[in-house]
């Protein structure tokens, strides 16, 4: 087993050299704070305690993963940076301010659910052009950020078909388009690729990080795969249930950009591993 | 190629055709071999050439149902769809009169048109309420139903797009409620023509604006059963266009997303 992993290690050092010779960025720690999640805690109406109070900070150009068992509180947590919901108790602050921060210039923000989310009854572009329709931008300038989004995620030519039409993979790019149209400078996705087949979640996770690497973008990023959340991150949080709290943290140093050679190497292997590791003793910690 | 049987325009078209035919002709014939009378159960050949002998006063019977149905479904379109966003508007509102909508609908007709045709002057605008009456409640509930049947993530979505109340009704909720409101569409042209018959039954206004159910009790007064038959097919004539021409505006504005409305694919 070790033997092939080397074996296959080795027969990418080509393409990782050719990684290297880029002019590589790792993203700073030291970073502007994007979001500030100060003792935020969450009580249920029915008396569940989702989150115990947690702090966390995301910083300017992360990739942060949230990651642990089902019921930790990651998609809860997701809520509030989201302002869909307001902690119990403790405060969050957006750009070092409220949520009124949040649609500012420079401060946009997008959510990517776990579903696709398209309106049924619209074509493809008119999905994508929502957020600048529902904000009053005008036709030109939404027409030419439509065609920009729809040209990343590689939709231009189904730009006319109803969402029925797609594939779900091709509708979950649509749903990336539509929070890429704004531009947004955080990104919050509640397991989009949980649904694909994981060739297709291979393909999005790596168009993804390309497209998280080209920009001053950062991401909050709820998963359930191991492997999905050491390929994206720069960092990985993981979360305890019952009640949902932060366990521990894993920071990824691999730089960026990182393509499928870096799926099959040893590194990644280890990495994965410890991350297994500390996800099993997140479980155990997680009573009940 | 696929066989003329099974092809899709046989299926639909020619199969039901080829069935009427058969039934009529099986009905020609029962009624020519055992010579039944026309008074009794009238040949479909006796129809028919009482639909041509007595096209004019039954055509102009016909319009005037029609009218009656019409109006009445135009009415309760409008106001059903008023009543409905009035209702989803505020939950007290809606506790307050939805009960009230019910009475409404579970109370018989034939129990209240002679009330409104007693208390209504005017017998054609006293139909015309009646008919609605039975129309309206179809066009309340899947309306209401519809504007709450969002999407939960959509709604989500337009919340963190901060769009405002108008935006969510117009771009969400209305186009939400669309596929709901012509299932109502449907069942109420049905009821507005049976609401219309009723109350004529009820009413029985002879002279110039006679129904086709007061050609209907006349007829069988006069044991002209051929003209009953006749004025019988061209209520369910008047019905079954009805119907159509509501399932293909159905198709003509959801044809192209909606699962009910679209083909599946081969």
């Amino acid at each position: 087993m070790t033997d092939a992993m080397r074996a296959s290690a080795v027969e990418h050092i080509p393409s990782l050299n050719l990684v290297a010779a880029e002019p590589v960025r790792t993203r700073q720690e030291s970073g502007e704070p994007v979001v500030e999640i100060l003792s935020a805690e969450k009580i249920f109406a029915n008396g569940t305690r989702g989150l115990d109070p947690i702090d966390l900070t995301i910083r300017e150009g992360e990739f942060v993963s949230l990651i642990g068992p089902s019921g930790c509180g990651k998609s809860t947590l997701l809520k509030l940076v989201a302002g869909l919901s307001e902690p119990t108790d403790g405060r969050l602050f957006w750009w070092r301010g409220g949520f009124d921060k949040v649609g500012e210039p420079g401060r946009q923000m997008s959510f990517v659910f776990q579903d696709p989310t398209l309106m049924p009854w619209s074509r493809v572009e008119t999905n994508v052009r929502l957020p600048l329709d529902l904000a009053g931008k005008s036709k030109a300038e939404a027409k030419q950020r439509v065609d920009a989004a729809l040209n990343t995620v590689g939709l231009s030519d189904y730009r006319r078909h109803f969402p029925r039409q797609l594939s779900g993979g091709m509708r979950m790019r649509a749903s990336i388009a539509r929070a890429l149209v704004t531009d947004p400078n955080l990104l919050l996705m509640d397991e989009p690729f949980g649904a694909l087949d994981e060739f297709t979640r291979n393909k999005l996770d790596s168009d993804l990080v390309s497209l998280w690497f080209g920009k001053s973008l950062s991401v909050i990023f709820v998963t359930h795969s191991i492997y999905e959340a050491i390929f994206l991150s720069t960092r990985i949080v993981v979360m305890a249930a019952r009640p949902g709290r932060i366990f521990g943290e894993m920071t990824i140093s691999e730089p960026h950009p990182r393509d499928d050679s870096f799926r099959t190497s040893q590194r990644f292997a280890q990495l994965c591993r410890d991350l297994s590791g500390l996800l099993t003793e997140a479980s155990l910690a997680s009573s009940g | 190629m696929v066989p003329l049987v099974r092809s899709e325009a046989f299926l639909r078209i020619v199969s039901p055709a080829i069935a009427g035919a058969a039934i009529v002709l099986l009905w020609e014939a029962f009624c020519r071999a055992y010579q039944i009378p026309d008074y009794l159960f009238p040949a479909p050949s006796a129809i028919a050439a009482t639909l041509v002998t007595d096209a004019q006063p039954l055509m102009r019977a016909l319009w005037m149902t029609m009218r009656v149905a019409l109006i009445a479904f135009a009415l309760a379109t409008i106001l059903g769809t008023l009543i409905a966003f009035t209702f989803v508007q505020s939950k007290v509102i809606e506790r307050a009169f939805l009960p009230y909508a019910v009475v409404l609908q579970v109370t018989p007709i034939v129990a209240i048109a002679p009330l409104i045709i007693i208390l209504v002057k005017d017998t054609q605008i006293a139909l015309i309420i009646c008919a609605t009456i039975i129309a309206i409640f179809p066009i309340i509930a899947n309306t209401i139903l519809g504007l709450r049947s969002v999407d939960h993530g959509l709604t989500n979505l337009f919340a963190l797009n901060k769009a405002n109340r108008l935006q969510t009704l117009v771009r969400l909720r209305i186009p939400s409620a669309l596929p709901y409101f012509f299932g109502g569409l449907r069942i109420s042209s049905g009821l507005a023509l049976i609401g219309a018959v009723v109350a004529e039954f009820v009413a029985g206004t002879g002279g110039r604006s006679a129904g086709l159910a007061y050609e209907i009790l006349q007829a069988g007064f006069q044991l002209a059963i051929p003209r009953m038959f006749a004025a019988l097919f061209l209520i369910t004539a008047a019905g079954i266009v009805l119907f159509v021409a509501m399932a293909g505006l159905s198709r003509l504005v959801l044809g192209e997303w909606h699962e009910s409305e679209v083909a599946p694919e081969t």
